[in-house]
Protein backbone atom coordinates (compact mmCIF):
# COMPACT_ATOMS: atom_id res chain seq x y z
CA UNK A 1 0.00 0.00 0.00
CA UNK A 2 1.42 3.16 -0.85
CA UNK A 3 1.80 5.93 2.21
CA UNK A 4 2.31 9.08 -0.58
CA UNK A 5 0.52 9.82 -3.79
CA UNK A 6 1.99 12.07 -6.40
CA UNK A 7 -0.72 13.73 -8.89
CA UNK A 8 1.58 14.12 -12.55
CA UNK A 9 5.28 12.92 -13.86
CA UNK A 10 6.56 16.28 -13.83
CA UNK A 11 5.55 16.72 -10.37
CA UNK A 12 8.54 17.78 -7.43
CA UNK A 13 6.47 17.04 -4.37
CA UNK A 14 4.82 13.44 -3.30
CA UNK A 15 1.38 14.06 -1.04
CA UNK A 16 2.15 11.84 2.11
CA UNK A 17 -1.55 10.01 2.93
CA UNK A 18 -0.65 8.23 6.28
CA UNK A 19 1.64 10.26 8.97
CA UNK A 20 5.43 9.79 8.37
CA UNK A 21 7.75 9.83 10.77
CA UNK A 22 11.39 11.14 10.31
CA UNK A 23 13.66 8.81 8.47
CA UNK A 24 11.00 6.17 7.10
CA UNK A 25 11.43 5.36 3.79
CA UNK A 26 8.17 6.31 1.76
CA UNK A 27 6.34 4.76 -1.15
CA UNK A 28 4.67 7.40 -3.70
CA UNK A 29 2.32 6.09 -6.06
CA UNK A 30 1.79 8.01 -9.62
CA UNK A 31 -2.13 9.07 -9.45
CA UNK A 32 -1.41 8.86 -13.57
CA UNK A 33 -0.28 5.47 -13.85
CA UNK A 34 -0.54 3.61 -10.23
CA UNK A 35 2.28 0.90 -11.56
CA UNK A 36 4.90 3.57 -11.20
CA UNK A 37 6.54 4.80 -8.00
CA UNK A 38 8.96 6.60 -6.15
CA UNK A 39 10.64 5.79 -2.45
CA UNK A 40 11.75 8.35 -0.57
CA UNK A 41 13.52 8.71 2.65
CA UNK A 42 11.69 11.57 4.71
CA UNK A 43 13.99 14.39 6.55
CA UNK A 44 11.53 15.30 8.62
CA UNK A 45 7.76 14.17 10.33
CA UNK A 46 5.40 14.59 7.58
CA UNK A 47 2.21 14.61 9.13
CA UNK A 48 -1.00 13.15 6.68
CA UNK A 49 -1.76 15.47 3.90
CA UNK A 50 1.50 16.97 3.83
CA UNK A 51 3.91 17.11 0.93
CA UNK A 52 7.73 15.63 0.74
CA UNK A 53 10.00 16.72 -1.68
CA UNK A 54 10.97 14.36 -4.81
CA UNK A 55 13.80 16.23 -5.39
CA UNK A 56 16.50 18.95 -4.36
CA UNK A 57 14.86 22.15 -5.10
CA UNK A 58 16.82 25.49 -5.03
CA UNK A 59 15.72 28.51 -3.28
CA UNK A 60 13.59 30.66 -5.97
CA UNK A 61 12.83 27.58 -7.95
CA UNK A 62 9.13 26.90 -9.09
CA UNK A 63 7.38 24.36 -7.14
CA UNK A 64 5.17 21.84 -9.25
CA UNK A 65 2.24 19.97 -8.07
CA UNK A 66 -0.05 19.03 -10.51
CA UNK A 67 2.02 20.06 -12.99
CA UNK A 68 1.66 23.21 -12.29
CA UNK A 69 3.54 25.48 -10.28
CA UNK A 70 1.62 26.06 -6.93
CA UNK A 71 4.36 28.49 -5.67
CA UNK A 72 8.64 29.08 -5.00
CA UNK A 73 10.82 27.79 -2.94
CA UNK A 74 12.28 30.11 0.08
CA UNK A 75 15.37 28.49 0.60
CA UNK A 76 16.55 25.72 -0.26
CA UNK A 77 14.79 22.07 0.03
CA UNK A 78 16.35 18.58 0.09
CA UNK A 79 14.78 15.29 -1.53
CA UNK A 80 12.61 14.17 1.24
CA UNK A 81 11.87 17.50 3.30
CA UNK A 82 8.65 18.57 4.59
CA UNK A 83 7.48 21.08 1.61
CA UNK A 84 5.18 23.90 3.32
CA UNK A 85 4.57 27.71 4.47
CA UNK A 86 8.10 27.71 6.08
CA UNK A 87 9.69 26.82 2.72
CA UNK A 88 7.05 27.89 0.16
CA UNK A 89 5.02 30.89 -1.21
CA UNK A 90 2.25 31.24 -3.16
CA UNK A 91 3.90 33.74 -6.57
CA UNK A 92 0.18 35.16 -6.58
CA UNK A 93 -0.80 36.38 -3.51
CA UNK A 94 2.40 36.81 -1.10
CA UNK A 95 4.05 39.56 0.82
CA UNK B 1 -33.50 7.79 -18.11
CA UNK B 2 -33.02 8.26 -14.65
CA UNK B 3 -35.54 9.18 -12.51
CA UNK B 4 -35.85 10.08 -8.77
CA UNK B 5 -39.14 11.10 -6.39
CA UNK B 6 -39.42 14.83 -6.31
CA UNK B 7 -41.55 17.35 -5.70
CA UNK B 8 -43.08 19.10 -8.86
CA UNK B 9 -43.24 23.04 -8.24
CA UNK B 10 -46.70 25.15 -9.80
CA UNK B 11 -44.15 25.73 -12.28
CA UNK B 12 -42.27 23.00 -13.39
CA UNK B 13 -39.47 23.03 -11.06
CA UNK B 14 -38.31 19.93 -8.89
CA UNK B 15 -37.74 20.24 -5.05
CA UNK B 16 -36.31 17.43 -2.86
CA UNK B 17 -37.81 18.95 -0.09
CA UNK B 18 -41.14 20.60 0.94
CA UNK B 19 -40.43 23.38 3.28
CA UNK B 20 -42.59 26.57 4.73
CA UNK B 21 -40.32 29.35 4.55
CA UNK B 22 -40.68 32.31 6.82
CA UNK B 23 -37.85 34.83 5.45
CA UNK B 24 -37.15 37.85 7.83
CA UNK B 25 -36.81 41.31 5.17
CA UNK B 26 -34.42 42.69 7.49
CA UNK B 27 -32.21 41.82 10.93
CA UNK B 28 -35.28 43.74 12.78
CA UNK B 29 -38.06 41.42 11.18
CA UNK B 30 -35.68 38.12 12.74
CA UNK B 31 -37.67 38.12 16.03
CA UNK B 32 -40.95 37.98 14.23
CA UNK B 33 -39.84 35.09 12.04
CA UNK B 34 -37.87 33.24 14.95
CA UNK B 35 -41.60 33.81 16.95
CA UNK B 36 -43.71 31.99 14.09
CA UNK B 37 -41.63 29.02 13.64
CA UNK B 38 -41.36 28.42 17.58
CA UNK B 39 -45.37 28.55 17.54
CA UNK B 40 -45.91 26.75 14.01
CA UNK B 41 -44.85 23.12 13.31
CA UNK B 42 -42.68 22.95 10.33
CA UNK B 43 -41.92 25.93 9.02
CA UNK B 44 -38.41 27.43 8.26
CA UNK B 45 -36.99 31.13 9.54
CA UNK B 46 -33.69 32.03 8.28
CA UNK B 47 -32.44 34.85 10.13
CA UNK B 48 -29.81 37.07 8.95
CA UNK B 49 -27.96 40.43 9.47
CA UNK B 50 -28.84 42.73 6.70
CA UNK B 51 -31.68 44.51 4.89
CA UNK B 52 -31.65 48.03 6.26
CA UNK B 53 -30.23 51.04 4.05
CA UNK B 54 -28.59 48.46 1.55
CA UNK B 55 -28.02 50.84 -2.37
CA UNK B 56 -27.46 49.89 -5.66
CA UNK B 57 -26.09 46.64 -6.48
CA UNK B 58 -25.76 45.56 -3.40
CA UNK B 59 -29.17 45.97 -2.50
CA UNK B 60 -30.35 44.50 -6.04
CA UNK B 61 -28.22 41.00 -4.72
CA UNK B 62 -29.81 41.26 -1.47
CA UNK B 63 -33.23 41.01 -3.40
CA UNK B 64 -31.90 38.71 -5.23
CA UNK B 65 -30.85 36.12 -2.76
CA UNK B 66 -34.08 36.77 -0.83
CA UNK B 67 -36.46 35.98 -3.68
CA UNK B 68 -34.15 33.75 -5.25
CA UNK B 69 -34.39 31.85 -1.45
CA UNK B 70 -38.02 31.93 -1.48
CA UNK B 71 -38.57 30.71 -5.29
CA UNK B 72 -36.35 27.69 -4.17
CA UNK B 73 -38.28 24.79 -5.81
CA UNK B 74 -37.53 22.88 -1.82
CA UNK B 75 -39.95 25.48 -0.78
CA UNK B 76 -43.57 25.02 -0.91
CA UNK B 77 -44.94 28.30 0.44
CA UNK B 78 -43.46 31.54 2.16
CA UNK B 79 -44.00 33.87 4.70
CA UNK B 80 -42.32 37.42 3.96
CA UNK B 81 -41.88 39.71 7.16
CA UNK B 82 -40.79 42.86 6.97
CA UNK B 83 -40.28 45.99 8.76
CA UNK B 84 -42.20 48.03 6.75
CA UNK B 85 -44.35 46.13 3.49
CA UNK B 86 -42.79 48.41 0.23
CA UNK B 87 -39.19 46.30 0.34
CA UNK B 88 -41.06 42.66 1.36
CA UNK B 89 -43.20 43.20 -1.20
CA UNK B 90 -40.66 43.89 -4.17
CA UNK B 91 -39.33 40.26 -2.64
CA UNK B 92 -42.74 38.79 -2.49
CA UNK B 93 -43.24 39.67 -5.99
CA UNK B 94 -40.00 38.02 -7.19
CA UNK B 95 -41.47 34.49 -5.39
CA UNK B 96 -44.90 34.96 -6.50
CA UNK B 97 -43.43 34.73 -10.14
CA UNK B 98 -43.29 30.86 -9.33
CA UNK B 99 -46.93 30.43 -8.09
CA UNK B 100 -46.39 29.00 -4.87
CA UNK B 101 -48.51 30.58 -2.30
CA UNK B 102 -46.91 34.37 -0.85
CA UNK B 103 -47.68 36.45 2.41
CA UNK B 104 -46.33 39.27 3.47
CA UNK B 105 -46.53 40.66 6.66
CA UNK B 106 -45.18 44.19 8.14
CA UNK B 107 -44.42 44.91 11.96
CA UNK B 108 -45.12 48.76 11.49
CA UNK B 109 -48.60 49.37 12.82
CA UNK B 110 -48.74 45.79 14.12
CA UNK B 111 -45.70 45.33 16.62
CA UNK B 112 -44.02 41.92 16.74
CA UNK B 113 -46.47 39.90 18.55
CA UNK B 114 -49.34 40.68 16.73
CA UNK B 115 -47.55 40.31 13.36
CA UNK B 116 -46.55 36.78 14.85
CA UNK B 117 -50.03 36.23 15.53
CA UNK B 118 -50.84 37.23 12.06
CA UNK B 119 -48.07 35.19 10.02
CA UNK B 120 -48.67 32.24 12.32
CA UNK B 121 -51.48 32.15 11.69
CA UNK B 122 -51.03 32.01 7.67
CA UNK B 123 -48.14 29.71 7.90
CA UNK B 124 -50.41 27.17 9.63
CA UNK B 125 -52.55 27.08 7.06
CA UNK B 126 -49.25 26.91 4.45
CA UNK B 127 -47.63 23.84 6.23
CA UNK B 128 -51.21 22.06 6.12
CA UNK B 129 -51.09 22.85 2.53
CA UNK B 130 -47.46 21.71 1.72
CA UNK B 131 -48.37 18.20 3.66
CA UNK B 132 -50.68 17.06 1.11
CA UNK B 133 -47.61 17.75 -1.54
CA UNK B 134 -46.88 14.01 -2.55
CA UNK B 135 -43.53 13.05 -3.92
CA UNK B 136 -43.55 11.86 -7.60
CA UNK B 137 -41.35 10.27 -10.00
CA UNK B 138 -39.09 12.72 -12.37
CA UNK B 139 -36.46 13.06 -14.71
CA UNK B 140 -33.23 13.56 -12.90
CA UNK B 141 -32.53 16.16 -15.49
CA UNK B 142 -34.76 18.30 -14.06
CA UNK B 143 -32.17 19.11 -10.88
CA UNK B 144 -30.37 21.88 -10.17
CA UNK B 145 -27.33 21.36 -8.09
CA UNK B 146 -24.23 22.75 -6.90
CA UNK B 147 -20.57 21.63 -5.86
CA UNK B 148 -17.85 23.59 -2.92
CA UNK B 149 -15.31 22.27 -0.98
CA UNK B 150 -14.38 23.98 2.56
CA UNK B 151 -11.88 23.49 5.03
CA UNK B 152 -9.75 22.12 2.28
CA UNK B 153 -6.32 19.97 2.45
CA UNK B 154 -4.36 18.22 0.05
CA UNK B 155 -6.97 14.46 0.30
CA UNK B 156 -9.57 17.03 -1.47
CA UNK B 157 -7.10 17.45 -4.44
CA UNK B 158 -6.66 13.38 -4.53
CA UNK B 159 -9.75 11.90 -3.47
CA UNK B 160 -13.13 14.37 -2.23
CA UNK B 161 -13.06 16.85 -5.18
CA UNK B 162 -12.29 14.39 -8.16
CA UNK B 163 -15.30 11.89 -6.94
CA UNK B 164 -17.00 15.15 -7.41
CA UNK B 165 -15.92 15.45 -10.39
CA UNK B 166 -17.20 12.63 -11.21
CA UNK B 167 -21.03 13.14 -10.13
CA UNK B 168 -20.82 16.34 -11.58
CA UNK B 169 -19.60 14.59 -15.86
CA UNK B 170 -22.23 11.83 -14.96
CA UNK B 171 -24.91 14.80 -13.99
CA UNK B 172 -24.47 17.19 -17.33
CA UNK B 173 -24.63 14.31 -19.07
CA UNK B 174 -27.86 13.73 -17.77
CA UNK B 175 -28.78 16.66 -18.80
CA UNK B 176 -29.25 18.06 -14.92
CA UNK B 177 -27.61 21.56 -13.96
CA UNK B 178 -24.28 21.64 -11.66
CA UNK B 179 -23.27 24.98 -10.63
CA UNK B 180 -20.05 25.89 -8.87
CA UNK B 181 -17.82 29.39 -7.82
CA UNK B 182 -15.71 30.20 -5.35
CA UNK B 183 -14.34 32.99 -7.41
CA UNK B 184 -11.03 33.86 -5.38
CA UNK B 185 -9.96 30.42 -5.03
CA UNK B 186 -9.71 29.59 -8.94
CA UNK B 187 -6.61 31.99 -8.37
CA UNK B 188 -3.59 29.58 -10.24
CA UNK B 189 -5.66 27.58 -12.42
CA UNK B 190 -8.27 30.46 -13.74
CA UNK B 191 -6.83 29.46 -17.19
CA UNK B 192 -7.66 25.74 -16.63
CA UNK B 193 -11.21 27.17 -15.90
CA UNK B 194 -11.14 29.72 -18.81
CA UNK B 195 -10.23 27.07 -21.07
CA UNK B 196 -12.95 24.75 -19.98
CA UNK B 197 -15.41 27.51 -21.54
CA UNK B 198 -17.74 26.34 -24.39
CA UNK B 199 -17.42 29.76 -26.32
CA UNK B 200 -15.61 32.90 -26.54
CA UNK B 201 -18.23 35.23 -25.17
CA UNK B 202 -18.28 32.79 -22.05
CA UNK B 203 -14.64 33.05 -21.45
CA UNK B 204 -14.50 36.86 -21.48
CA UNK B 205 -17.33 37.25 -19.53
CA UNK B 206 -15.91 34.67 -16.84
CA UNK B 207 -12.16 36.26 -16.87
CA UNK B 208 -13.89 40.00 -16.20
CA UNK B 209 -15.96 39.10 -13.40
CA UNK B 210 -12.77 36.77 -11.53
CA UNK B 211 -10.55 40.03 -12.49
CA UNK B 212 -13.05 42.21 -10.87
CA UNK B 213 -13.14 39.89 -7.89
CA UNK B 214 -9.26 39.46 -7.49
CA UNK B 215 -8.48 43.14 -7.43
CA UNK B 216 -10.85 44.16 -4.44
CA UNK B 217 -9.24 41.29 -3.03
CA UNK B 218 -5.39 42.35 -4.28
CA UNK B 219 -6.42 46.64 -3.75
CA UNK B 220 -6.63 45.54 0.17
CA UNK B 221 -2.75 44.74 0.20
CA UNK B 222 -3.16 42.54 2.64
CA UNK B 223 -1.20 39.60 3.01
CA UNK B 224 -3.54 36.91 2.64
CA UNK B 225 -1.72 33.66 4.52
CA UNK B 226 -4.10 32.39 7.02
CA UNK B 227 -7.06 33.73 5.33
CA UNK B 228 -6.10 32.15 0.92
CA UNK B 229 -5.37 29.29 2.46
CA UNK B 230 -6.90 29.05 5.38
CA UNK B 231 -5.35 28.10 9.10
CA UNK B 232 -7.59 25.04 8.59
CA UNK B 233 -6.15 24.26 4.78
CA UNK B 234 -2.43 25.25 6.27
CA UNK B 235 -2.64 22.70 8.75
CA UNK B 236 -4.08 19.89 6.25
CA UNK B 237 -0.98 20.33 4.18
CA UNK B 238 -1.90 23.48 1.56
CA UNK B 239 0.70 25.81 1.23
CA UNK B 240 -0.60 28.65 -1.32
CA UNK B 241 -3.75 29.57 -3.12
CA UNK B 242 -2.37 28.15 -6.15
CA UNK B 243 -2.04 24.29 -4.68
CA UNK B 244 -6.04 24.39 -3.21
CA UNK B 245 -6.97 25.85 -6.21
CA UNK B 246 -5.62 23.31 -8.03
CA UNK B 247 -7.44 20.97 -6.20
CA UNK B 248 -10.84 22.83 -6.05
CA UNK B 249 -11.11 22.81 -9.63
CA UNK B 250 -10.87 18.85 -9.70
CA UNK B 251 -14.87 19.08 -8.65
CA UNK B 252 -15.52 20.45 -11.66
CA UNK B 253 -15.11 17.15 -13.95
CA UNK B 254 -14.36 17.39 -17.55
CA UNK B 255 -17.53 18.74 -19.55
CA UNK B 256 -17.23 22.24 -21.10
CA UNK B 257 -18.89 24.83 -18.78
CA UNK B 258 -21.57 26.55 -20.98
CA UNK B 259 -22.95 29.26 -18.52
CA UNK B 260 -21.09 32.40 -17.10
CA UNK B 261 -23.39 33.57 -13.85
CA UNK B 262 -22.57 37.17 -12.13
CA UNK B 263 -24.20 37.80 -9.08
CA UNK B 264 -27.62 39.18 -10.47
CA UNK B 265 -27.68 36.81 -13.10
CA UNK B 266 -30.52 33.99 -12.82
CA UNK B 267 -30.15 30.67 -14.45
CA UNK B 268 -31.11 29.97 -17.42
CA UNK B 269 -30.95 26.59 -18.53
CA UNK B 270 -29.80 24.71 -21.79
CA UNK B 271 -31.55 21.86 -23.71
CA UNK B 272 -28.49 19.78 -22.58
CA UNK B 273 -26.90 19.63 -19.63
CA UNK B 274 -25.20 22.35 -17.78
CA UNK B 275 -22.15 23.00 -16.13
CA UNK B 276 -22.33 27.22 -14.47
CA UNK B 277 -19.87 28.88 -13.09
CA UNK B 278 -21.46 31.08 -10.35
CA UNK B 279 -19.57 33.91 -9.52
CA UNK B 280 -19.69 33.90 -5.80
CA UNK B 281 -17.95 34.13 -2.04
CA UNK B 282 -15.66 31.29 -1.29
CA UNK B 283 -16.74 31.24 2.66
CA UNK B 284 -18.94 28.39 2.65
CA UNK B 285 -22.40 29.40 3.56
CA UNK B 286 -22.01 32.77 1.57
CA UNK B 287 -21.31 30.42 -1.41
CA UNK B 288 -23.81 27.62 -0.49
CA UNK B 289 -26.75 30.55 -0.07
CA UNK B 290 -26.13 31.93 -2.78
CA UNK B 291 -26.37 28.85 -5.39
CA UNK B 292 -29.49 27.67 -2.92
CA UNK B 293 -31.05 31.78 -4.47
CA UNK B 294 -30.00 30.80 -7.99
CA UNK B 295 -31.79 27.62 -7.93
CA UNK B 296 -30.05 24.55 -6.60
CA UNK B 297 -32.04 21.92 -4.75
CA UNK B 298 -28.77 20.13 -3.43
CA UNK B 299 -25.22 20.93 -2.77
CA UNK B 300 -22.39 18.22 -2.53
CA UNK B 301 -19.77 19.46 -0.14
CA UNK B 302 -16.46 18.12 0.04
CA UNK B 303 -14.03 18.86 2.94
CA UNK B 304 -10.91 17.44 3.86
CA UNK B 305 -10.58 19.04 7.89
CA UNK B 306 -13.75 19.32 8.16
CA UNK B 307 -16.33 21.90 7.69
CA UNK B 308 -19.76 21.75 8.89
CA UNK B 309 -22.11 24.01 6.69
CA UNK B 310 -25.64 23.07 5.88
CA UNK B 311 -28.16 25.37 4.77
CA UNK B 312 -31.86 25.70 6.11
CA UNK B 313 -33.58 24.69 2.56
CA UNK B 314 -31.42 22.43 0.54
CA UNK B 315 -29.77 19.50 1.52
CA UNK B 316 -25.83 19.75 1.91
CA UNK B 317 -24.05 16.69 1.54
CA UNK B 318 -20.70 16.14 2.93
CA UNK B 319 -18.19 14.41 1.76
CA UNK B 320 -14.20 13.80 3.10
CA UNK B 321 -11.18 11.99 1.51
CA UNK B 322 -9.17 12.29 4.82
CA UNK B 323 -9.31 9.46 7.08
CA UNK B 324 -8.87 11.15 10.42
CA UNK B 325 -11.57 13.78 9.80
CA UNK B 326 -14.14 10.83 8.78
CA UNK B 327 -12.89 9.30 12.21
CA UNK B 328 -12.86 12.18 14.40
CA UNK B 329 -16.29 14.04 12.95
CA UNK B 330 -17.92 11.00 11.83
CA UNK B 331 -21.25 12.53 12.98
CA UNK B 332 -21.23 15.60 9.87
CA UNK B 333 -19.69 13.26 7.43
CA UNK B 334 -21.94 11.70 4.86
CA UNK B 335 -20.10 10.17 2.56
CA UNK B 336 -15.94 8.45 3.28
CA UNK B 337 -14.04 8.47 0.25
CA UNK B 338 -10.58 8.04 1.75
CA UNK B 339 -10.37 4.41 1.00
CA UNK B 340 -9.10 5.99 -2.16
CA UNK B 341 -6.32 7.46 -0.69
CA UNK B 342 -4.50 3.61 -0.59
CA UNK B 343 -5.52 3.27 -3.96
CA UNK B 344 -8.26 0.31 -2.67
CA UNK B 345 -11.24 1.48 -5.37
CA UNK B 346 -10.70 3.60 -8.29
CA UNK B 347 -11.88 7.28 -8.52
CA UNK B 348 -14.73 5.68 -10.61
CA UNK B 349 -16.00 3.56 -8.09
CA UNK B 350 -15.79 6.25 -5.44
CA UNK B 351 -17.59 8.88 -7.95
CA UNK B 352 -20.72 6.28 -7.97
CA UNK B 353 -20.29 6.07 -4.23
CA UNK B 354 -21.16 9.99 -3.70
CA UNK B 355 -23.82 9.16 -6.49
CA UNK B 356 -25.92 6.79 -5.07
CA UNK B 357 -25.58 8.83 -1.28
CA UNK B 358 -27.03 11.89 -3.60
CA UNK B 359 -29.95 9.92 -4.80
CA UNK B 360 -30.83 8.47 -1.65
CA UNK B 361 -30.56 12.12 -0.15
CA UNK B 362 -32.87 13.60 -3.68
CA UNK B 363 -35.28 10.90 -2.73
CA UNK B 364 -35.70 12.08 0.79
CA UNK B 365 -32.82 10.49 3.52
CA UNK B 366 -32.10 13.38 5.28
CA UNK B 367 -28.04 14.68 5.14
CA UNK B 368 -25.61 14.93 8.63
CA UNK B 369 -26.11 18.83 8.38
CA UNK B 370 -29.96 18.54 7.97
CA UNK B 371 -30.24 16.58 11.36
CA UNK B 372 -27.88 18.47 13.56
CA UNK B 373 -29.65 21.94 12.59
CA UNK B 374 -26.40 23.29 10.46
CA UNK B 375 -29.44 25.82 8.64
CA UNK B 376 -26.29 28.75 7.84
CA UNK B 377 -27.92 31.22 6.02
CA UNK B 378 -25.35 33.86 4.84
CA UNK B 379 -26.57 36.65 2.31
CA UNK B 380 -23.51 38.06 0.65
CA UNK B 381 -22.98 41.66 1.32
CA UNK B 382 -21.27 43.61 -1.09
CA UNK B 383 -20.01 46.95 0.11
CA UNK B 384 -20.94 49.66 3.49
CA UNK B 385 -24.69 50.71 3.35
CA UNK B 386 -25.87 54.33 3.36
Amino acid sequence: MPRGLIHSEKDDVCVATTDVKKGEEVLCAYLENNSKHEIIKTLDDVPLGHKIALRDIRQGEKVLKYGRPIGVATTNISKGQHVHVHNLKSIRWSK
Amino acid sequence: MMTIKGYIRENGAVGVRNHVLVLPLDDLSNSAALGVSKIVNGVVAVPHPYGRLQFGRDLDLLFHILSGTGANPNVAGVIVIGIEDNWANRVADGIAKTGKPVEVFPIEGYGDLKTIERASRKAKEMVQEASEKQRTEVDISSIVMSVKCGESDTTSGLASNPSVGVVVDKMVDLGAVAMFGETSELTGAEDIVADKMANEALREKFLKIYKEYIDVIEREGADLLGSQPTQGNIKGGLSTIEEKALGNIQKLGHRKINCVLDYLDPLVREKQGTLCFVNTSSAAAEAVTLFAAKGSVLHLFTTGQGNIVGHPLIPVIKITGNPKTARTMSEHIDVDVSDLLDLKISLEEAGERVFNYMLKVMNGRLTAAEVLHHEEFSPIKLYISA
